[in-house]
């Protein structure tokens, strides 16, 4: 049983104090409203307010002003190379990913309890540490002999790094909870392992491998500090669009930058909004 | 045999990108033994980077942590309008890139901008400051605590807390004795994915703070700072301390992660 639903959202925090206080129920009076207000305070103030402006200050010099700086030919050049990278790292993420999480769930060796824990590792470890990190190994010292620095490859390699807990994360559980007794028929019927991968399994799978791979490319298109060493900052070659707005941030071209982060800010929503979609579509099917 | 294929196909992958790499830079930082890692930690600067970074950290925590369980409570016991909508942009957060939340905060709390124009005449420096920094880390961490407690509390349900009421409970005598309690583990376990959060973020902390060495450099900025200037021993020292700090977060999530 909640209370005091009648009261808008967002009143300023300060307004309770001089402000009515209407029926005392078993909670505090008023308290709803205040507790929204608060958290819809924090988050306009640290959050919203400052995303907005950075939408308002793309436009506000006109369409025009917002179309050539976007298109200007190294943020152009950043912006294609940033969905780019995105798709194909997603791609890599939704079969190896899916492969991850099978052989977590579906295989055993020793050890998997520690490979287990180490699927998390990319999201606990600063990206610029993530970044160092295969610049060691892929960079001009490596012990491979394989210098990915400065290489479109290099930059795909750390978008690969940061992303590789989301597929596997999402499909998991699923895989975890599917009945085995289904597989187990269709074998009785005879079908081949493939058919039963592909005709029992899969079909399972395909909500949560898809919105494991849409929240993998999120991220890459936000991607910002895995990219920055490895990449070198070339303009037209490995420049993402996060380090062009950062480029664009210290030459002081706040406009420009701004036009490019509501381009990314855009990309995110519509990828999260179809997430959204997904997710209901697979809830609807589970 | 197909199984044997997905095994070694799925380790292959995780050992060229995980294990190999970030062992790798262990091995670089330790390889000469502990002497020059402790050497490369305790000089002044990046002494001065780890005191930056725990006081951002520490502020940012303390108030998501404050945000975080208010609106779990607020998420899961209350109704009110726009509750879809507000849970909704808690999430929002995550989408956005650290370099445009970094951009987004210069153009509210910059010098030159209209709050921050106002908060410089009180005296108080935003950007290229510490209050700059807790911001953009509250901001990129904002998610954690309030997606880490609600499951938790939904589950607890309030039957607790209703009869705690009608025996007499002040709703802070509720919240201290029968909410709190519940929902600790998961408290515990957003807290500790927030901090991990905040001591190692780049990108938005690289855009307001100024990059200022000394000042407002914290440990992942120093890694780069030091990186480009080819001190590579410092940069790894201090990338192999950060990724000391991530694997201790790992195995205390693992330790806290509700229902494992």
């Amino acid at each position: 049983m909640t209370t005091d639903v009648a009261v808008r959202p967002a009143p300023p925090p300060g307004a309770p104090g001089g402000g009515a206080r209407p029926r005392s129920r078993w909670s505090v009076p008023g308290g709803t409203a205040l507790g929204v207000g608060s958290a819809v305070l924090y988050l306009s103030l640290i959050v919203l307010i400052p995303l907005a402006v950075v939408a308002w200050r793309s436009v506000d010099q006109g369409p025009g002003y917002f179309w050539r700086a976007v298109t200007t030919p190294d943020a152009w050049a950043a912006l294609t190379l940033t969905v780019g990278a995105s798709f194909l790292v997603a791609l890599i993420n939704l079969v190896m990913g899916t492969i991850i999480a099978w052989v977590l769930v579906r295989d055993r060796f020793p050890g998997k309890a520690v490979v287990d824990t180490l699927i998390d590792l990319p999201f606990a470890l600063p990206t610029i540490v993530a970044g160092l990190v295969l610049l060691a190994l892929y960079g001009p010292e490596s012990p491979l002999g394989l210098n990915l620095a400065y290489s479109r490859a290099g930059v795909v390699l750390a978008l690969l790094f940061v992303t590789l807990p989301f597929v596997v994360r999402t499909v998991q559980p699923v895989l975890l909870e599917l009945d085995k007794e289904m597989e187990q028929a269709a074998a009785s019927l005879g079908a081949s392992p493939f058919q039963t991968f592909r005709r029992i399994i899969l079909p399972n799978l395909v909500p949560a491998m898809l919105s494991g791979t849409a929240l993998a490319f999120t991220r890459s298109i936000a991607e910002f500090g895995s990219t920055v060493l490895i990449s070198g900052n070339l303009p037209f070659k490995t420049q993402v669009a996060a380090v062009n707005i950062f480029s664009q941030i210290e030459g002081d071209n706040t406009t420009g930058a701004a036009a490019i982060s509501t381009v990314l800010l855009v990309v995110a929503l519509v990828a999260l909004v179809s997430l959204d979609l997904l997710q209901r579509w697979g809830s609807r099917r589970g | 045999m197909a199984k044997h294929g997905l095994r070694v196909i799925a380790i292959a992958y995780l050992f060229f990108l995980l294990v190999l790499p970030v062992g790798l830079i262990i091995w670089r930082t330790f390889g000469d033994g502990l002497g020059p890692f402790t050497e490369a930690l305790t000089s002044a600067s990046a002494v001065h980077a780890f005191q930056v970074t725990l006081t951002v950290a520490l502020w940012a925590v303390a108030a998501n942590t404050v945000f975080g369980i208010g609106t779990a409570i607020l998420l899961v016991r209350h109704s009110f309008p726009g509750k879809r909508l507000l849970n909704a942009l808690i999430d929002l957060p995550m989408a956005v890139s650290p370099v445009v939340v970094g951009l987004a905060l210069i153009l509210v709390y910059g010098k030159f901008a209209p709050v921050g124009g106002l908060l410089e005449s009180w005296g108080v420096q935003v950007i290229f400051s510490t209050p700059g920094m807790v911001l953009a880390t509250v901001f990129v961490a904002l998610p954690l605590v309030v997606r880490a407690v609600v499951p938790v509390l939904e589950e607890l349900g309030d039957e607790q807390e209703q009869a705690a009421h009608t025996l007499g409970a002040s709703p802070l005598q509720t919240f201290l004795r029968i909410t709190l309690p519940g929902i600790r583990w998961a408290l515990a376990y957003g807290v500790v994915l927030c901090l991990a959060r905040s001591l190692g973020e780049y990108g938005a902390v690289a855009v307001v703070s100024g990059r200022l060495v000394d000042q407002t450099q914290t440990l992942t900025l120093f890694v780069e700072e030091r990186f480009q200037n080819f001190d590579q021993p410092a940069a790894f020292a201090a990338a192999t301390a950060l990724a000391l700090i991530a694997v201790i977060t790992l195995l205390l999530t693992k330790l806290l992660r509700p229902k494992g």
